[in-house]
């Protein structure tokens, strides 16, 4: 066969051709053999989270995939929620469901009234992880979001078994300044959470993040320590909780719960 | 809706500028920041590709790459994940748009030409441009979202650049020891022009 | 061993003709990633790997490339190589590749790929190709490696996220300089590390008023 010369359009459309078939072959195989080890990194680095969040794993402490599998299956039950009425469903799988995704698109969503969290449509369905000890629920993690300082920020937050106490929070994805409002990722600044109530007697949502230092969680329950020179932050934590424990949040579910649980039924 | 629109815009023009946030667009940046007028030309033409490229690539993400994206054809396709493409295709749209605005504005608008056309080329692999892309994906924008992103980080980089070239403007006549004139003096001034874009930080509308 | 030009290839850009210091190329998705030195050094790293690789790859397909068509092959073979490149990194360093976010696929369009693949690769065989795509990926390297250094240790008294000088909010004694884990400081740190080459290397100062662009040479061909 003879090439045409190197500026006619026939060999010009030719390499191009080429081109793209050699280039596809390299960019297909690579993105169809990592595909599984890649969904698998990003599930369990979630799963780290929740366990991090709900003290089964400590800050830096590094584990295998399967460890962290068989840790999260031992102690750990994922369950989907309809955010709206509070009950458990099943409607989706609780161990598949990408929450953000589902937030993002129309069909999987609602709208909610302006909060000063910043978040405008919230999913139909979440999953919460109920944690395990001796056959009772010991620890309830929920996922929560909302606007800092420069953009959202993702973490989770562990309430203890009577839905009140809360015994851990993590952000483990946002966008605040390094050193200031980035201060919500230091495991010091996340420990002084650790006993204080998220709820006032009347069940509304009082836990705060104040300016400066509060006391111990026994003498000051619904205070927590600013972060110094971040004041935005601060209050965009404070809005994230006061959002996802209210009524379009996780409010209804807990009701639910600590009514099940007064009950004597879990 | 609109208060979201505008702080969207806000923030992308002031808080989250490209140039001074991200480092991107730094070596078109820092070359052809000497005089205020080409200065111009090449933030105008980027403000102008950005304010194309995002949105189409929008329209190209949610159409064909994302997982599902393909539903629309035939439901067999739902399952298709196609979103390893995204760098080639953000690319390559960006370089053929370039090349189809550098002939349209040939032929129909010889006077824009002559003033933006020389700086058309250099788009294509401006990071910037890239950059509005990835972070539209990255964010997960909407249609209209990635409109007023596209507009406001073009315009932001506009502002960063003709800030920088006024200040070099100046800078002629000053006496900076040998070795930091130039290049490295460039890099200081762009370094204060950060922080003063970091008092916007924070401002919500 | 090597010959000569090869050599100069691989010597050159780590001080004398720095890609950053000199051909003001690269800084553009780089910078964003020298808070920490662990980011910075993958980010080298996968900045090395793509470079050779296309420089090589460019070099071999030289005179098979209609000059029409040149820059969108090059671009399009540069795009193929860091995706498989953030493939890898998705599948094998996740928690790096987290914090690289979308400043891997930006390496697309980092000028030293474009910059070396049409002033150097498409005149000069494979061989010759490969030591300059090391030796700029060198320069490269030495001024993130070091930007990202000063900026961990002084800004979090940390060196690859181990703490090395212990800080007042978890007991030590070092208080952290603030600025320098925003961006500013970075602008700084380069500018700061130009002046000293150029004290060394008074040959590399620019005379006023003499028009020198070079980054736009590597686009004003496209």
């Amino acid at each position: 066969m003879r090439v045409p010369p190197r500026d006619s359009t026939a060999y010009i459309v030719g390499f191009a051709a080429v081109v793209c078939l050699v280039c596809a072959i390299p960019i297909a195989s690579a993105a169809v053999l990592l595909r599984p080890k890649q969904q698998q990194n990003q599930r369990i680095d979630r799963l780290s989270k929740v366990l991090g969040v709900a003290e089964l794993m400590r800050a830096g402490e590094r584990l295998s995939a399967t460890d962290v599998e068989s840790r999260f299956e031992r102690s750990v039950v994922a369950r989907a929620v309809e955010l709206k009425t509070g009950a458990f469903t099943d409607a989706v799988d609780a161990r598949t469901f990408d929450q953000r995704k589902a937030a993002g698109d129309l069909s999987t969503s609602h709208p909610v009234p302006p909060n000063e969290a910043r978040v405008f449509r919230v999913p139909n369905h979440a999953v919460v992880y109920e944690v395990m000890k001796d056959g009772k629920v010991d620890a309830l993690v929920l996922p929560i979001q909302g606007y800092g300082l420069w953009s959202t920020m993702y973490g989770f937050l562990a309430l203890e078994a009577d839905a009140t106490t809360i015994s851990g929070i993590t952000f483990y994805e946002h966008g605040e300044t390094p050193g200031l409002g980035g201060e919500i990722e230091n495991p010091a600044w996340q420990a002084k959470w650790k006993g204080r109530k998220a709820f006032g007697d009347g069940g509304e949502v009082k836990v705060k993040v104040i300016k400066g230092a509060a006391g111990p969680p026994d003498d000051d329950p619904f205070r927590v320590d600013g972060l110094s020179g971040a004041t935005i932050t601060s209050r965009g934590v404070s809005h994230t909780l006061d959002f996802w424990l209210g009524p379009d949040g996780f409010g209804p579910f807990l009701d639910q719960y600590r009514a099940a649980r007064r009950e004597g039924g879990r | 809706m609109t208060s979201h629109a505008l702080s969207l815009l806000v923030k992308s023009i002031f808080v989250e500028n490209m140039a001074l946030a991200f480092f991107l667009g730094m070596c078109s940046f820092l070359a052809v920041s000497k005089r205020i007028s080409t200065a111009i030309g090449l933030g105008v033409a980027v403000t102008f590709v950005m304010a194309l490229t995002v949105p189409v690539n929008n329209l190209l993400l949610r159409g064909l790459l994302r997982e599902g994206a393909l539903a629309w054809i035939h439901p067999s396709l739902e399952t298709v994940d196609l979103s390893f493409l995204v760098f080639l295709s953000f690319i390559g749209t960006i370089a053929a748009l370039v090349q189809i605005v550098e002939m349209a504005i040939e032929r129909f608008a010889p006077a824009l030409y002559g003033a933006l056309g020389v700086f058309l080329p250099l788009i294509a692999v401006n990071c910037a441009i890239l950059g509005g892309s990835l972070f539209m994906d990255q964010r997960d924008y909407d249609f209209g979202e990635s409109v007023i992103f596209g507009v406001g980080s073009g315009l932001g980089w506009l502002l960063a650049i003709v800030a920088l070239a006024a200040v070099r403007e100046k800078l002629r006549y000053s006496n900076p020891p040998e070795a930091l004139r130039g290049l490295g003096l460039t890099f200081m001034v762009t370094g204060l022009l950060a922080i003063c874009f970091m008092a916007f930080a924070g401002v919500s509308l | 061993m090597l010959d000569k030009k090869s050599k100069a290839a691989l010597v050159d850009p780590l001080f004398d003709d720095n890609p950053i210091g000199k051909q003001v190329l690269g800084i553009c998705s780089a910078l964003a990633v020298t808070t920490m030195l662990s980011t910075s050094v993958v980010m080298c790293l996968a900045v090395a790997g793509v470079l050779v690789a296309s420089n090589v790859i460019i070099s071999a397909i030289r005179n098979l490339i209609p000059s029409s068509i040149r820059i969108i092959v090059q671009l399009t073979i540069i795009s193929s190589l860091v995706i498989v490149c953030d493939q890898v990194l998705k599948a094998y360093a996740y928690e790096v590749s987290k914090q690289l976010s979308v400043f891997v696929g930006l390496i697309i369009t980092n000028c030293i790929l474009m910059g070396r693949a049409e002033a150097f690769a498409m005149q000069n065989g494979p061989v010759p190709s490969f030591f300059d795509a090391l030796g700029n990926a060198g320069g490269y390297s030495v001024v993130l490696v070091a930007v990202a250094f000063v900026r961990e240790l002084f800004g979090s008294g940390s060196l690859m996220g181990v703490k090395v000088l212990p800080l007042v909010t978890e007991g030590g004694w070092y208080t952290p300089n603030g600025l320098l884990v925003l961006s500013p400081a970075a602008f700084f740190l380069i500018g700061g590390l130009i002046w000293a080459l150029r004290v060394f290397k008074p040959k590399q100062v620019e005379k006023e008023l003499v028009v020198h662009i070079p980054a736009e040479s590597h686009g004003g061909a496209a």
